[in-house]
């Protein structure tokens, strides 16, 4: 086992260029398991209770294909633009290991139902990449072994098959990723296509999504590829990126002091910080893949794919399109909305009813709500203020009625409450003043409290407006629409 | 009346109309085995109780006045690879010895809708690999024509039980001749179905692409009201067939008029001068009966061996690995690791037939080998399906030939030599091989009382065109049961 550590922003010899593709597994959505009918939902649940004999190896038993999961998964091939074959086969994956009850797994290997796709991806700097999928199959999970109950570590192993055979598709990209950042970003991408595309919940923490990575550098400009490790144990795109971080530097010194790469699997650490072998290219399992005769050839007729095709949602690269094509959003407030699919369904659900509202729903979303629904681990589907209530206090905002101050804390009554807007600003007392003759009447007051800043902003200081405006919102407690107030103040001074 | 002699349609059609009951013909059966068990050694365990309260419920069913279904109390022998939840199926291995079954297989689900008895287990070799019985983990099989002869495998427990009257009908399962050749050596019929008419939920995997369950019987009748009961489309199942069964069990309308193929492969040096004579005997006979026959050639034949023994073991080795030692079966206790907990308890569990053919298909699997044996093996089957495909399509409607070179060998013959062993399946493979139906029907005895079976094949789903012909032949030439013989 190596200890390469060398700090980060390490300074190399040569200039290197990370090689990284990224195979990442996500669990479809669907009801039941790739080829049994037993329930997906066990996760957190005692274990072996989402099991038959199907999926728990019996002999005698054969696999029957998951119809919804094969629609899933085609599903989430045409999201990432993949071409979609007409026929693929099932193969058989064979190795050993306790969580694995038939002692293969069914996969698909020589022909595979998608290849040859790509997402754009949007980097931080504000371009967008085409990174290249190289293909997408299907395939069934394993179950999972515990080596421990609570912190006592067991002397023998448990193993819980209530995951395995759950559907899974396994996304492999073409080796386009230059940076831990690029990784990162595609892996938030893809998260969100494959979300909003409805095929898989992507939830990292329950393992319906997970990431193995290949990483190779090469000195910056040269067109072969160096030669690669293989990094597993990334649970989180954090992790993703730390490891390939790591797996840099630790490549870059190798290189630099003269010595090579191995091909060979490593395993990260999250609570180390690094990675450690695994098994070389010569421990490397021979699989033995072989089409599996239990199950015949899948076939996807053309119409199948083109009802699927009409059936899949908006995507969210088109949907940040239409945000700012159509609600004259910008492209960051429209990008956020377009991440998630429940908050843009919630935020257009809101939208209905508020023409040329957008903007001002918009704030009121990302700046307010939003910090709600992270607070408390939520999504919008499930959050407690209802799209049309939002949309209500929006149009109250729009309408001078209420500051956005003032929406705020009607908002914090909305989310614990769940009365109508109205019916809260009332209760609160926090309308806003706009009535005119009411706010001239606060201004004559204002403008003999402070005669220097009156002066001062007829000599055209603007900033001396401040100190007006405040004494004015001081006499309304609060209440007087600043934007009215401004733009009377200026009349005001200028008669 | 003696009960055991009854056919199977008789037992239903009696028990039915009230002429005996179901508790009488499985007492008549069970005392049967009683004399002669210990002579023959068919079965691994015989179900008792729960055959009885079968028996039980089926005569209840009749007093109530519900009706009776097509197997109505007749007693059926299962080969051990077929599951019976709640009973053991050992597969005739140690891997697997105490491991009961959780759920019934399709054909056992189907045989207790028709009202069928299930009788017991019977003996076989270990995991279906072998062609006597002797593969057995637990003990040998006898052939009750010759005890001193094997019965024939792997179905060699199912064929001896019919033969020696334990069982008007039995279960087997035929890979590259399990259910023919013992049925050949045992003097019984047995017919293998084609692949995907019966469904395979529920047997236990040998070689995936090539098993097929398949009744053994005293008559063709009976094999061929066995296999309405068993056949048809289970959803459990993505190879079984959804719409051919019907097709397949239309009766075959005799022999007047069929074309009937010999292939000059099958009538090669190496057939035994008498299983010869008889076999070309019976072709007269058929011929006799308005059929014509004609010399045909399936060039490809003689690759049928060989490509059999990468493609069954490369897909037995993958079947055969979830045997660990995990999850239920043998376990080898004081492993110090898992690498020791899976040599231990494979190492101890198999025996050696079986893992010569795991070693065989592992290596046939392993990549950079992979093209060399698997894929060519795949290609060369390809090629002898379409030998078939092609005189069905051109010249004839069915094929007669021998079932096996040789009359059953003597127990120990041949169990140092693999090859010569698997020669003995050398005319029953390539019918799994192209999928086709295939039966194996008695046709005579050798001078020393052993008998000979004659093998009729036909194309896909032509089960009642074989059944039919082979109903002509057995009312012309009415074949020895092993009572008169003995």
């Amino acid at each position: 086992m190596e200890r390469v550590g060398p700090a980060a922003g390490m300074t190399t010899k040569t200039d290197y260029e990370m090689v990284v593709g990224l195979e990442v597994h996500c669990q479809l959505a669907t009801r039941t398991k790739l080829f049994c009918a037993c329930g997906t939902d066990g996760f957190g649940e005692t274990a072996n209770t989402r099991v038959c004999p199907v999926c728990t190896g019996q002999p005698g038993t054969l696999p029957v294909l998951n119809k919804r999961a094969v629609e899933l998964a085609f599903q989430a091939a045409l999201a990432l633009d993949c071409r979609l074959a007409e026929e693929s086969v099932f193969a058989r994956k064979n190795y050993f290991y306790p969580d694995l009850p038939k002692a293969y797994q069914i996969s698909q290997y020589e022909r595979p139902f998608s290849t040859d796709g790509g997402l754009d991806v949007a980097l931080k700097d504000g371009r967008v990449k085409r990174v290249r999928i190289h293909r997408v199959h299907l395939e069934e999970d394993a179950g999972k072994l515990l080596h421990e109950i609570g912190s006592k570590r067991l002397d023998y192993s448990l193993v819980d098959f209530n995951r395995g055979g759950a559907p899974l598709i396994e996304i492999v990209s073409e080796p386009d990723l230059r940076s831990s950042e690029e990784a990162y970003a595609y892996l938030t991408a893809l998260k969100e296509v494959l979300q909003h595309a409805g095929c898989s919940r992507c939830d990292m923490e329950k393992g319906e999504m997970r990431c193995d990575a290949n990483v190779s550098l090469r000195a910056r400009g040269r067109g072969e590829l160096g030669t690669r490790a293989e990094l597993k144990n990334l649970n989180s795109f954090k992790g993703v990126k730390d490891a390939l971080e790591y797996e840099f530097r630790r490549q870059a010194a190798l290189l630099d002091s003269g010595r090579r790469v191995v091909q060979e699997t490593r395993l990260w650490d999250a609570q180390r910080q690094e990675t450690r072998s695994m098994r070389s290219k010569e421990e490397a399992h021979d699989y033995r893949y072989f089409p599996d005769p239990d199950l015949a050839p899948l076939r996807a007729a053309p119409e199948w794919v083109a009802a699927l095709k009409a059936s899949l949602p908006e995507l969210p690269a088109a949907k940040r399109q239409r945000f700012q094509s159509q609600h004259a959003l910008s492209a960051y407030d429209a990008s956020v909305l377009a991440s998630d699919r429940e908050l843009a369904e919630y935020f257009e659900r809101a939208l209905s009813g508020l023409p040329g509202g957008a903007k001002t729903l918009a704030n009121l979303v990302i700046n307010e709500l939003l910090g709600k629904l992270n607070a408390e681990k939520m999504t919008a589907g499930r959050c407690p203020v209802p799209a049309e209530s939002l949309g209500e206090l929006a149009r109250l905002v729009q309408a001078g009625t209420l500051s956005s101050k003032g929406a705020k804390d009607v908002l914090a009554r909305m989310w614990e409450s769940g009365k109508p807007a109205a019916v809260l600003v009332a209760e609160l007392g926090v309308s806003q003043v706009s009535d005119d003759a009411q706010l001239r009447d606060w201004i004559e007051q204002a403008l003999r409290a402070q005669p220097q800043a009156a002066a001062d902003l007829k000599s055209g200081k603007e900033r001396a407006i401040g100190s007006l405006v405040g004494v004015v919102m001081k006499l309304s407690k609060g209440k007087a629409n600043p934007a009215r107030v401004n733009v009377l103040i200026k009349e005001a001074v200028s008669r | 009346m003696r009960l055991h002699e009854l056919s199977a349609a008789r037992i239903a059609g009696g028990v039915r109309s009230g002429e005996f009951s179901a508790q009488e013909v499985l007492k008549a059966f069970l005392s049967r085995i009683e004399r002669d068990e210990p002579r023959v050694r068919a079965f691994l365990a015989l179900f008792g109780e729960q055959a009885l309260e079968a028996a039980r419920a089926v005569d209840a069913k009749r007093a109530a006045g519900d009706p009776l279904g097509a197997l109505a109390g007749v007693p059926v022998a299962l080969k051990d690879n077929i599951l019976v939840k709640g009973v053991e199926t050992t597969c005739a291995s140690k891997i697997l010895r105490g491991h009961r079954s959780a759920y019934d297989a399709h054909v056992v689900e189907r045989l207790r809708a028709a009202d069928a008895v299930p009788l017991g287990k019977t003996n076989m070799d270990e995991f279906a690999m072998g062609s006597s019985t002797e593969n057995s983990a637990f003990f040998k099989t006898a052939n009750p024509w010759d005890t001193g002869r094997v019965p024939g495998g792997s179905s060699g427990g199912s064929a001896a039980a019919v033969a020696a009257g334990f069982a008007p009908l039995a279960l087997g399962s035929d890979t590259g001749g399990s259910i023919r050749q013992p049925a050949a050596f045992c003097g019984v019929v047995g017919l293998k179905p084609t692949y995907g008419l019966v469904s395979r939920y529920g047997l236990v995997a040998f070689a995936s692409s090539l098993d097929q369950i398949g009744p053994l019987s005293r008559t063709v009748e009976d094999a061929a009201l066995a296999l309405s009961v068993i056949a048809g489309h289970d959803a459990r199942d993505t190879t079984s067939a959804t719409a051919a069964p019907e097709a397949a069990l239309k009766s075959g309308r005799g022999l007047s008029g069929l074309r009937v193929g010999l292939p000059k492969e099958y009538f090669v040096s190496g057939l035994d001068a008498e299983v010869e004579k008889s076999v070309r005997e019976a072709i007269a006979a058929l011929e006799r009966l308005g059929a014509r026959a004609v010399e045909i050639s399936l060039p490809h034949t003689r690759y049928a061996l060989s490509s059999y023994y990468i493609i069954a073991p490369s897909e037995a080795s993958s079947n055969l690995a979830r045997f660990d030692g995990v999850r239920y079966g043998l376990r080898a206790g004081e492993a110090a690791s898992l690498e020791q907990l899976y040599e231990r308890t494979r190492g101890q569990g198999f025996g050696p037939e079986v893992k010569r053919r795991i070693m065989l298909g592992t290596y046939a699997l392993s990549s950079g080998y992979y093209d060399a044996y698997y894929a060519k093996a795949q290609r060369v089957r390809t090629l002898i399906a379409r030998d078939f495909e092609r005189v069905f399509a051109e010249s004839v409607d069915l094929i007669a030939a021998p079932t096996t070179p040789t009359p059953p060998f003597r127990l120990g013959e041949k169990l140092d030599d693999p090859l010569s062993m698997y020669l003995s399946d050398v005319f029953t493979i390539p019918s799994n091989m192209a999928g086709n139906a295939s039966l194996s029907i008695p046709c005579g005895l050798t001078a020393g009382g052993l008998p000979i079976g004659l093998q009729l094949i036909g194309g896909r789903f032509k089960e009642g065109l074989l059944l039919g012909a082979a109903r002509a032949l057995e009312a012309e030439r009415p074949f020895p049961r092993l009572e008169a013989a003995a």
